[in-house]
C-alpha cells in the first residue's frame, strides 16, 4: 500500500492550479499560467503512473483478486449513524485504471493547448478551468461513496459548462454550455433520487457496503428492497435506473445526448479532454462501479443499459454519416462509441468468463480516449489552419500537414477496427460479448461498425485528400510558413498515436474484470472476419465517393431523400427538445404560474388590504394608508380575539 | 460569555452612529461596529463549541434571567443554543456585508445606517431570547425599520411595496402574537418562558388552534405560500443592503420562529398539520421556481427564487425528521449568505448600468470579471453545486425528507428535488444574459468592483464556503439542538 498522501495528491495538484491561476493568474502568470498547469499536472500523471503500477503489479491483489482498497475515508457530513458522505479513495481496478487516463490525456491537453491557446486573452483563466475539471474529474473516479460521487459528477458538469462557454461572448457558446448543463441536470436529478432509494434500502451511502448489502440474497436489505415493489419493479431496479438516467445524461445516450454535439463550441482541446475521453465516459463508469448490484439484483435494469448503448452506437452513427461539421462528426462517434461500452456492460454478467462483456467495455473505454482524444486534437490542428470546421472548405490537407495526416488515419484505422490497432481488440471483445449473450444487439453492433469506418474515412478523405479549391491552395500555402502547429502540438498527436496504434496488446482481461480475477482473453480468428470484413467495406466506400470530389454521395443523398434529410437534421430531436422545453415549460407553466402570482395571489391580498381599508373608512371615516392605523387595527384585532380566546376557553 | 452583549453592542453603536458629526464618522462607526459583531459572533462560536466540547450538553447555554415585567410574568430571559449561534453568526455575516455596500448611500446617511444597525439589534435580540415576550418584541423592532428603508431610500413603486411589506408582516406579526397570548394563557401559571413552556404539554386543543396562528404568523416572515407576495415587490423596491438584510435575516426570523415556538413547543399541533405544511411548501418551491422563470428583473428573479428556496425550510420543518429538520436551519444560513450576496451583486451591476432588467445586459463578464464572478459563484449555490452552502442544505433536506417511507412524503420530495431543474434554467438564463454573450457598445468603460464591494463579497463568499467545503461545523452545532426539539415530537403518539 502507498502512503495516502501520493494518491491524495493527484486530484489536489490540479485543484491548486484551480485556485492559483483562478485566483492570481489574470494579474501575475498570464504568460507562465500554462506552464504551471502543465508541471502540476505532469505530477499528478506520474504519481498516477506510479500508483498503477504499484497496484497492478504489486499490493492489489490478493489470492488473485484484485481488492477493492481505501487508502483514505474520512466523514465529510453525517445524515445519521452509518449514512454518511464520506470523502474518501477507493482504489480498484478500474479506478486505478481511469486515474491514468485521465491524468495522461489530460496532460496531453494541457502541452496542446500551450500553442493552441496562445494569445487567448483569457489564458489563465482557461488553464485554472482545466485544472478544475481534471480534479473534479479524478474526484470522480476515486469516489468511494456514492453521495462523494454525485459531489463531483456535478462539479463535472460545471466544469464543462465553463468551458463550453468559455467563448463568452459568442452567443451559439452561451446557448450550448446553458444547454448542456440543464440536460445533464436534468439527468441528475434521476442520479439523485436514485441515491436516495438506494440509500434508503441499502441503509448505507458507501459503494463498498451498498454493493454488498444489495447484492447477497441473505441480507435483510436486500429482502426488504426486494419486497418494496413498485410498478412490478423491485427497489432496487428503481434506484440503479434512475442513477442510470444520470449516468445517461452525462455519457450523452440517446435520447439524453443532445448537448454533446452543441457541446463542440467550447474549445476544441477542451472536446478533446472532457466531451471525447473522460467526462463522457462518467456514465459508463457509474455503470461499471455500480455493476454488481446491476447485474446481480436488477438484470432488467442492464438489460436497459445495453439497449440504450445499441440504440444510441445505432443513431449516432447514422447521424455521424450526414454531418459537415468535422466536429460534430467527432461528437457522433463518441456518441456511437459510447453507445458500444454501455452496450458491452449491458450484455455482461458477473464474474468470470460470463463477464466478457465489462472487461471488454472497460478496454474499450480506455483505447477509445486515446484515440478520440486523438481525433480532436488532429481536429483541432486541421481547424487551427483553415479557419473553419466545414468540410467543404478543406481538402488535400495532406500535403500541408503530413503529422496531423498520419496521426489522424491511425486513429482513423483505430476507431475503425482495422487490426492490429488499439480499437480493433476492443471492439472485437465487444462484439464477442454481444454474440453470446444479446444477439440483437450484436447485429446493431455489427452493422455500426460497418457505418462507423464509412464516417471516419468519410471525414478522413474529406479533409485530407479530396481537393482543395483553388482559392483555398493560395490561403493554405500562405499559412504553410509556419507548418502544421509546432512541436507543443505535435507531440501529443504522437504520443497518442503510438497509444492508439499499440494499447490493443494490453491483455485487459488480466488487469480488469467484473469480479477482479484474472480472465484471459482469447483471439478468436474466424470470429474477426465478419467486422473486419465490413469495416473494411466501409472505409472503401468511403473512399470511392469522397477520396476525390465526386457527384456519387449527393447522388446517394438525393435517393434517400427522406431518410438523409431526417438525419442531417439529427431526426428533429432537438426540434422535440425545442417544443416541450419552449411550448411546455415556458408557456404552459412558467408564463401562467407568473401570471396567477401577480393577478391571483397578490391580488387576493392586494383585495385583502383594499377590504381592510374599506372598512375601515367605513367605520371611522379616517383618511387611510397609515401603517401606524393598520397596525392599531391588527392590535385590536388581536385583544379582540384573545378575549374572545379567554372565554371559548373558559 | 454575556449574551446581553449583542444587544448592546449594536445598541452602542446606533447611538454612536447618532452622535456622529458627519458622515465619514457614521460610516466609519458602522463598520466599526459591524466588525465587532462579527467578530463577537465568531467568537460565540469558538466559546459555544468549546462549552459543548468540555462536556456541557445543557440544552440553553449562558443562560440569563431578569425579571422584566413581573405582574405579566414576564422576564427577559436569554439564552442560546445551536440554533441560535448559527443564525447570530448569519445575522453578523449579512451586516457587515449591507454596511459595506451602502457604502456610497448620499441620502440621509446617518438615519440609513442608524436603521440597519437597529434591524440587526432586533435580529439578535430576537435569536437569543427565551422569552416570548421578549421575542415578539424583538420581532417588531426588526420589522418597523424596514418599512422605512424602503419606503425612504427605495426606487420603483417604493410606497406601495413598503406599505404592502409592512402591513403584511404586522398581519403575521398579528397572527403570532395571537398565538403567544393563546399559549400564555394555555397554562395554570401563566407564562411566556420557552423553555417552561417546552416542559408543560399543552391540550391539544390549543395546540390545534395556536400552532396554525404561529406558524402562518411567522411563515408570512419566510415567504409561506400563499402569504410571499410581499417579497419580490419589497425586495425590488428596497435598496440594496434593505434587500439583503430582508431576504438574509428577515425571512429567517420567520423560519426560527416556526421552528423553535411553533413546532417545539407543539409537537402536537406540528404533526397534524405537517401534511399542510408540506403540501404549501413544496408548491412554493416548484411554483416559486417556475415563477422566476419567466421574470427579467434581477432583483425579481432573486425574489421569487427566494420563495422557492425558503420553501426547503418550510419543507425541512414539515418533514419532521431530526436531518430534514438540521437541513432546514442549514438552508436558512445558507441562503442567508447566499442571497444577500445575489442582492449585493445585483445592486453592484445595477449601480453601474443603471438597469435590472437581464434583456438589456450582456457581456458583463469582460468588463467587471470580479463582480460577474461573483454572479456565476452565488448562481451557482443557488442552483446547489457541490462546495457551496446550497448543496449541502439542500441534500441534507431531501435526506432526511427520504426517510419517511410513505408515498405522500416520496411525491414531495421528488417535487422538491426536481427544483434543482428548474433553478438550473433560471440562473442560466440569468448568468448567460447578463454575464455572458456579447457586450454592448455603452457598457463597454464600467469599472469593476471597488474596495467595499470585494470586502463585502469576500465576506459573503467565505461564509458560502465555510459551509460549502467543511460543513461538518455546521452540522454538529446544529444537530444537538434539532435533537432535543425532536424528542418531542416523538413523544407524541
Amino acid at each position: 500500500m502507498p502512503t495516502a498522501i501520493y494518491i491524495i495528491l493527484i486530484p489536489l495538484l490540479p485543484l491548486a492550479g484551480f485556485l492559483l491561476l483562478g485566483l492570481l493568474g489574470r494579474k501575475y502568470f498570464h504568460q507562465s499560467s500554462g506552464i504551471i498547469g502543465t508541471l502540476l499536472l505532469l505530477v499528478s500523471t506520474v504519481l498516477a503512473l506510479y500508483v498503477a503500477y504499484g497496484y497492478f503489479m504489486d499490493y492489489g491483489k490478493m489470492n488473485g483478486v484484485y481488492q477493492k482498497l481505501i487508502p483514505f475515508n474520512f466523514t465529510w457530513l453525517e445524515f445519521s449513524p452509518g449514512m454518511s458522505i464520506d470523502m474518501g479513495i477507493i482504489l480498484d481496478p478500474i479506478s486505478v485504471m481511469m486515474l491514468v487516463v485521465v491524468t495522461f490525456i489530460s496532460l496531453m491537453v494541457h502541452i496542446y493547448s500551450l500553442e493552441y491557446m496562445k494569445g487567448e486573452e483569457r489564458f489563465p483563466v482557461y488553464y485554472s478551468f482545466l485544472g478544475l475539471f481534471t480534479f473534479s474529474m479524478l474526484g470522480l473516479v476515486i469516489s468511494s461513496n456514492i453521495f462523494q460521487m454525485y459531489f463531483f459528477w456535478e462539479l463535472v458538469g460545471v466544469s464543462s459548462f465553463l468551458l463550453i462557454g468559455f467563448y463568452y461572448d459568442k452567443p451559439s457558446a452561451v446557448a450550448a454550455c446553458k444547454k448542456a448543463f440543464i440536460v445533464t441536470r436534468f439527468a441528475d436529478l434521476g442520479f439523485l433520487i436514485g441515491i436516495l432509494v438506494l440509500s434508503y434500502y441499502s441503509g448505507t451511502l458507501d459503494f463498498n457496503t451498498l454493493i454488498q448489502r444489495l447484492t447477497s440474497p441473505e441480507s435483510n436489505e436486500f429482502k426488504n428492497a426486494v419486497a418494496a415493489s413498485f410498478l412490478g419493479l423491485s427497489a432496487i431496479t428503481w434506484g440503479v435506473v434512475l442513477v442510470f438516467i444520470g449516468g445517461a445524461g452525462k455519457s450523452a445516450m440517446f435520447p439524453l445526448h443532445i448537448w454533446l454535439p452543441d457541446a463542440m463550441e467550447g474549445p476544441t482541446p477542451v472536446s478533446a479532454l472532457i466531451h471525447a475521453a473522460t467526462m463522457v465516459v462518467a456514465g459508463v463508469f457509474l455503470v461499471a462501479r455500480l455493476f454488481p448490484v446491476f447485474a446481480i439484483s436488477a438484470p432488467q435494469a442492464l438489460n436497459l443499459v445495453g439497449y440504450v448503448g445499441a440504440v444510441s452506437a445505432f443513431i449516432a452513427a447514422i447521424i455521424a454519416c450526414t454531418q459537415t461539421d468535422i466536429k460534430r462528426v467527432l461528437a457522433y462517434s463518441t456518441m456511437s462509441q459510447i453507445g458500444y461500452m454501455m452496450f458491452a456492460l449491458g450484455v455482461s454478467k458477473y464474474g468470470g468468463e460470463e463477464g466478457l462483456g465489462y472487461t471488454a467495455s472497460m478496454f474499450h473505454l480506455f483505447t477509445h480516449a486515446m484515440f478520440k482524444a486523438l481525433l480532436f486534437l488532429g481536429a483541432g490542428a486541421v481547424i487551427h489552419s483553415v479557419h473553419s470546421n466545414e468540410m467543404k472548405d478543406m481538402g488535400g490537407l495532406r500535403k500541408y500537414m503530413p503529422i496531423t495526416h498520419i496521426t489522424f488515419l491511425i486513429a482513423c484505422l483505430a476507431i475503425a477496427g482495422i487490426p492490429p490497432f488499439a480499437g480493433f481488440f476492443s471492439k472485437e471483445e465487444i462484439l464477442l460479448a454481444a454474440f453470446q449473450h444479446n444477439p440483437a444487439i450484436y447485429w446493431v453492433a455489427l452493422l455500426t461498425s460497418a457505418l462507423t469506418a464509412f464516417y471516419m474515412f468519410r471525414l478522413y478523405f474529406n479533409i485530407f485528400w479530396s481537393k482543395a479549391s483553388s482559392l483555398q491552395k493560395v490561403e493554405l500555402e500562405a499559412h504553410n510558413t509556419h507548418g502544421e502547429g509546432g512541436f507543443l502540438m505535435m507531440m501529443p498527436l504522437i504520443l497518442l498515436a503510438f497509444g492508439a496504434a499499440v494499447a490493443g496488446f494490453i491483455p485487459f482481461g488480466r488487469f480488469i474484470s467484473s469480479d477482479g480475477t484474472s480472465l484471459e482473453s482469447r483471439f478468436h480468428l474466424q470470429f474477426s472476419i465478419a467486422p473486419v470484413v465490413l469495416s473494411l467495406i466501409g472505409t472503401f466506400t468511403a473512399l470511392a465517393f469522397y477520396k476525390n470530389k465526386n457527384s456519387k454521395p449527393d447522388k446517394i443523398a438525393a435517393s434517400l431523400n427522406g431518410l438523409y434529410r431526417a438525419a442531417y437534421h439529427k431526426f428533429y430531436i432537438d426540434e422535440l427538445y425545442l417544443f416541450i422545453t419552449k411550448k411546455i415549460l415556458f408557456n404552459l407553466i412558467g408564463r401562467p404560474i407568473a401570471w396567477i402570482d401577480k393577478n391571483i395571489v397578490d391580488g387576493l391580498m392586494n383585495a385583502i388590504g383594499n377590504t381592510t381599508r374599506f372598512v375601515a373608512e367605513l367605520i371611522k371615516g379616517f383618511q387611510s394608508g397609515k401603517v401606524q392605523q393598520y397596525a392599531i387595527y391588527f392590535l385590536m384585532g388581536a385583544i379582540g380575539l384573545v378575549a374572545l380566546f379567554v372565554y371559548v376557553l373558559k | 460569555m454575556n449574551l446581553i452583549g449583542l444587544i448592546l453592542l449594536p445598541l452602542l453603536t446606533a447611538v454612536l452612529v447618532l452622535l456622529a458629526r458627519n458622515n465619514a464618522q457614521v460610516k466609519l462607526v458602522a463598520l466599526i461596529g459591524s466588525a465587532a459583531q462579527l467578530v463577537l459572533a465568531v467568537l460565540l462560536l469558538l466559546i459555544y463549541r468549546n462549552e459543548v466540547a468540555s462536556g456541557n450538553h445543557a440544552q440553553m447555554l449562558f443562560e440569563q434571567e431578569y425579571k422584566w415585567f413581573p405582574a405579566w410574568n414576564i422576564n427577559f430571559h436569554l439564552g442560546v443554543d445551536g440554533i441560535s449561534v448559527a443564525m447570530i453568526l448569519l445575522t453578523a455575516f449579512v451586516v457587515i456585508a449591507g454596511v459595506l455596500v451602502s457604502w456610497n448611500i448620499s441620502k440621509m446617511t446617518k438615519e440609513f445606517y442608524f436603521l440597519l444597525i437597529l434591524l440587526s439589534l432586533g435580529a439578535y435580540g430576537f435569536f437569543i431570547s427565551l422569552d416570548l415576550f421578549i421575542l415578539f418584541f424583538f420581532l417588531e423592532i426588526a420589522v418597523i425599520p424596514k418599512y422605512l428603508l424602503i419606503g425612504i431610500w427605495g426606487s420603483g413603486k417604493k410606497e406601495y411595496s413598503a406599505n404592502k411589506l409592512a402591513l403584511m408582516l404586522m398581519g403575521g406579526s398579528s397572527l403570532v402574537l395571537v398565538g403567544l397570548l393563546g399559549l400564555y394563557f394555555a397554562i395554570p401559571e401563566h407564562s411566556f418562558d420557552l423553555l417552561k413552556l417546552s416542559k408543560v404539554i399543552i391540550p391539544v386543543d390549543i395546540q390545534r388552534i395556536c400552532f396554525p396562528l404561529l406558524f402562518v404568523g411567522f411563515g408570512v416572515f419566510t415567504a409561506i405560500f400563499p402569504f410571499h407576495t410581499w417579497v419580490p415587490d419589497g425586495h425590488s423596491s428596497a435598496p440594496t443592503a434593505g434587500s439583503m438584510f430582508l431576504a438574509g435575516i428577515s425571512m429567517k426570523l420567520g423560519g426560527y420562529g416556526c421552528l423553535r415556538v411553533a413546532t417545539y413547543i407543539m409537537p402536537d399541533g406540528a404533526k397534524e398539520y405537517a401534511t399542510i405544511i408540506i403540501v404549501l411548501s413544496s408548491i412554493a418551491i416548484l411554483y416559486g421556481a417556475f415563477a422566476t422563470m419567466m421574470q427579467q428583473d434581477l432583483k425579481y428573479i432573486n425574489a421569487y427564487s427566494s420563495i422557492s428556496h425558503c420553501g426547503f425550510v418550510l419543507l425541512g420543518i414539515g418533514m419532521l425528521t431530526k436531518t430534514a429538520m438540521t437541513g432546514a436551519v442549514m438552508q436558512m444560513v445558507s441562503h442567508g449568505l447566499m442571497t444577500a450576496l445575489f442582492f449585493a451583486v445585483i445592486g453592484m451591476i445595477y449601480e453601474r448600468t443603471n438597469t435590472r432588467q437581464v434583456n438589456e445586459m450582456g457581456g458583463l463578464l469582460k468588463v467587471m470579471p470580479f463582480i460577474a464572478t461573483l454572479l456565476f459563484i452565488v448562481g451557482l449555490c443557488s442552483l446547489g453545486l457541490p462546495g457551496l452552502s446550497g448543496f449541502v442544505a439542500e441534500m441534507t433536506i431531501f435526506m432526511g425528507s427520504w426517510e419517511h417511507p410513505d408515498m405522500f412524503h416520496r411525491v414531495a420530495t421528488i417535487v422538491a428535488c426536481m427544483s434543482i431543474v428548474v433553478t438550473a434554467v433560471y440562473i442560466l438564463r440569468a448568468i448567460g444574459q447578463t454575464a455572458m454573450g456579447p457586450i454592448k457598445e455603452e457598457y463597454q468603460n464600467l469599472s469593476d468592483a471597488k474596495w467595499n464591494e470585494v470586502a463585502a463579497a469576500v465576506i459573503l463568499v467565505t461564509g458560502i464556503l465555510a459551509i460549502g467545503i467543511a460543513p461538518t461545523w455546521l452540522n454538529d452545532l446544529i444537530r444537538p439542538a434539532t435533537e432535543i426539539i425532536m424528542q418531542k415530537i416523538s413523544a407524541v403518539k
